[in-house]
């Protein structure tokens, strides 16, 4: 006798609810468009990372071999360019804030589904622009575009160069109005401002500064296409121009861009170390606040640029003093992530394993800050090899760590599939070893007087920049690994389920990976962010979970 | 346990985004959307206000004699112009929430024709510019700048030069905005022809009147910044 059996459905999500290239180039799911940029940003980084290798192998030797000097110009500058602008700003925020700003709130998606969509063809648009500039002979100017000669004296491509940048900023302000807007407007009932993961708070003070700051890069840039084009004095001294406005109004959003590359970080790391701690976050209003006074402190700070560029001296005095002052809210969040671990649960899975490493290379990165935001020893340290591994710590040590922890622990929620953790494990000590090794040597060289940006050096510091190349190899290799094993699991690793981690936020509480709406139903949140159950029962996280789910 | 989201979405609005839970959330999200770039707009525009400030404390005088040049009578009419245009466009959102299809087309289309009429006089003022030699750099080929002012002693015409490309490019972001601004009026007549707005649905006019205002706000700023500032002072050129 035969018996019917019904075929049991498969679990329809947003990966394989549609399928098809039309449904991915088109699609408005926030979720998607995350991979869209995951693939974008990563393609990027890939191209920043091999200029990287080409700087890092012409500094094995005292002399020009491998490359001349007017090459090595346009190397560094473009990797500058492809970092800053096309990998670290969207980084976080358009990849893992994309997917994860609607399904912390509770929200089916985005504000402005069709918006995010235009974002990621303007940055792909952005792009596309300057990897022509590349191909058609590249920029040579650094990624400052100091005038006037950027302006002037430059026979490089700065004006393509500009326009892809002017074009990409445009995608990083309309992600920003919509995460301000989606966390305004959408949040789900219950989920209150003092609810919301410490991960939007930093998202909102980021999208504070994409959204005030951009516009001031975008028209700088815009009038230094216009000098270069039809010859108008804006910023030449000799038609009357003043070069240090470039650099105010340049400054005015590339500081506070730092910002932008390391507040999604400390979202994350506010994530990771709280719930792997399975703790509640030590002062959580204080590390929400933190966010947005470093946002604030941020956009007042970018005077200390101009230290050794003829800024006077009493603007030089107040800078100063703001950019010690930025350094608290800072502190404040690595202070309440150490109180946090203190008597905590810690598990030790490869996103701790970069969280750990964050708070360390972060406090490194940031307090050599300190020695540049001091009038007296910046004018030693301006400009040398100090400044390059201050801004490396917080931007590689800090942002990067932060994405890569990150991309782990909402892997599964992403894709469905764990990583191998022992590789994962394995590969962010690699990290955090090359990175030392190549960027702690950069701080003596920095302070011994080794200028950036210069290719020929003095043979005595040729130790410390073979230490450097090794470790940038070291490094390079532990950043090879996580890209082979991400894409191996995707398809042969371990099925996830909706809450590998046992954890209580709302992200958690849908399928793994979720449907295209995100939640089944609207979500009513009446717990409170990192809300774990008390330490004295057994199997906290379980019991919890259970509660929740009755609650739910 | 809360409804299954087929069933919320059942006897909504058409014009209701399957991600807004009801007419009220997605309103609010537009008209924050569009304050939130109206902010964007502002920091835009203030990188050239801050190289006016700059410059215009630098080169008084230069600044002056240039200012001077420009055609006052052109550049009042032209604000009047705006000023009214923002009237017809708060009449078109008025008339759009009390269900006033005829006026609501009216009013659209008096806004655009007034958009038209400033982007006209704005035009005959940059030809006399240009008949003039005003055009900063080599902006435009084979007529670089090369104007014939009476300069008085020790103002350089590379400052006044300096003035007219603040101006080219303040009065041109501007104008730009309103080619913009008046291509979305167009998209909402088209709209509004077919009778897609009514009381309950109007935020895409009143989030473009917000952005129309803006603009015309900007031109307030920048008339008695460019057109009337110290014109008492530069009497030699006219």
């Amino acid at each position: 006798m035969e018996t019917f059996v019904p075929p049991v459905p498969s679990r329809i999500n947003y990966l394989n609810a549609q399928y098809g290239l039309k449904s991915w180039l088109l699609t408005k799911d926030h979720k998607r468009i995350a991979l869209l940029y995951l693939g974008s940003i990563s393609f990027f980084f890939l191209v920043g990372g091999l200029y990287a290798m080409f700087i890092r192998l012409e500094l094995l030797t005292p002399q020009a071999d491998l490359l001349q000097s007017t090459t090595y110009n346009k190397v560094f500058t473009q990797h500058g360019i492809i970092m800053v602008f096309f990998f670290l700003i969207p980084s976080i925020p358009a990849t893992l804030g994309n997917f994860l700003v609607p399904m912390m709130i509770g929200a089916k998606d985005l504000a402005f589904p069709r918006i995010n969509l235009l974002s990621w063809y303007i940055y792909l648009l952005g792009g596309i622009v300057t990897i022509y500039a590349l191909l058609a002979g590249g920029v040579d100017t650094g990624w400052t575009f100091y005038t006037p000669f950027s302006t002037t004296f430059s026979n490089s491509y700065v004006v393509a160069t500009g326009l892809g940048i002017f074009i990409n900023g445009f995608s990083s302000i309309l992600t920003g109005l919509n995460f301000i807007v989606t966390i305004h407007t959408m949040r789900a009932p219950g989920m209150t401002w003092f609810r919301l993961p410490l991960f939007i708070w930093a998202h909102y003070a980021t999208s504070l500064i994409m959204i005030l700051g951009t516009p001031v890069i975008a028209i700088t840039v815009l009038l230094l296409a216009f000098e270069r084009l039809a010859h108008i004095g804006i910023f030449d001294p000799a038609a009357g121009g003043d070069p240090v406005l470039f650099q105010h109004l340049f400054w005015f959003y590339s500081h506070p861009a730092v910002y932008i590359m390391v507040l999604p970080g400390m979202g994350v790391i506010s994530e990771l170390i709280a719930n792997f701690s399975r703790k509640n976050i030590f002062g959580y209003s204080f590390v929400a606040f933190s966010s947005l006074a470093i946002a604030v402190f941020g956009f007042l700070v970018w005077g200390h640029h101009l230290f050794v560029a003829g800024q006077s001296l009493y603007a030089g005095m107040i800078f100063s003093f703001l950019s010690f002052a930025v350094s608290i809210p800072s502190a404040i969040k690595v202070f309440n992530w150490t109180a946090t671990l203190y008597k905590g649960s810690i598990s030790y899975d490869t996103p701790m394993l970069y969280a750990l490493g964050f708070i360390g290379l972060f406090t490194i990165g940031g307090m050599t800050g300190l020695f540049l935001a001091a009038l007296a020893t910046d004018v030693h340290l301006s400009d040398t090899y100090f400044v390059v591994a201050h801004f490396h710590y917080i931007m590689v040590g800090g942002t990067l760590l932060a994405y890569l922890g990150g991309l782990h622990y909402w892997w599964p929620k992403i894709t469905g599939r764990m990583y191998p953790e022992g590789w994962g494990r394995f590969s962010a000590l690699i990290v955090f070893v090359g990175f030392n090794l190549t960027f702690l040597p950069q701080f003596l060289l920095g302070y011994m007087g080794m200028p950036r940006r210069y290719h020929v050096y003095p043979a005595e510091f040729q130790v410390l920049h073979v230490l450097s190349t090794a470790g940038a190899s070291i490094l390079g290799v532990g950043l090879l690994i996580p890209l082979f094993y991400l894409i191996w699991s995707m398809r042969y690793g371990k099925i996830a389920e909706s809450n590998p981690w046992h954890l209580p936020g709302l992200e958690w509480r849908t399928q793994s990976p979720p449907p295209t709406e995100n939640f089944e139903y609207t979500p009513i949140v009446t717990w409170e962010a990192y809300e774990f159950a008390p330490p004295e029962e057994t199997r906290v996280v379980g019991k919890f979970r259970e509660e929740a789910v009755e609650k739910f | 346990m809360a409804e299954s989201y087929a069933a919320e979405h059942e006897a909504s609005h058409p014009a209701l985004q399957h991600h807004f839970e009801n007419m009220e959330q997605q309103r609010e999200a537009g008209t924050l959307g569009m304050w939130v770039f109206l902010v964007t707009e502002i920091m835009f525009f203030g990188g050239m206000f801050l190289a006016y400030t700059l410059y215009r404390s630098k080169y008084p005088e230069a600044f002056a004699v240039a200012s001077n040049h420009l055609d006052i009578k052109l550049g009042a009419v032209n604000t009047a112009v705006l000023i009214l245009s923002s009237l017809t466009m708060a009449m078109a959102v008025f008339s759009t929430q009390l269900g006033r299809l005829k006026a609501q087309i009216i009013y659209l289309i008096l806004t655009i024709i007034l958009g038209l009429v400033f982007l006209g006089i704005k035009a005959v003022e940059y030809h006399e510019k240009y008949v003039d030699h005003l055009i900063p750099g080599t902006l435009i080929p084979g007529n670089p700048f090369n104007p014939h002012l009476e300069l008085p002693a020790g103002v350089s015409m590379r400052h006044v030069e300096m003035f007219y490309w603040i101006y080219f490019a303040m009065t041109g972001m501007h104008a730009v905005h309103m080619i913009i601004g008046i291509g979305l009026l167009s998209v909402l007549l088209y709209f509004s022809a077919k009778g897609r707005y009514s009381p309950e649905y109007h935020s895409p006019i009143e989030v473009s009147g917000l952005y129309w205002h803006f603009v015309d706000i900007v031109w307030i700023f920048l008339f008695p910044l460019l057109y009337l500032l110290g014109r008492h002072l530069g009497g030699h050129a006219g």
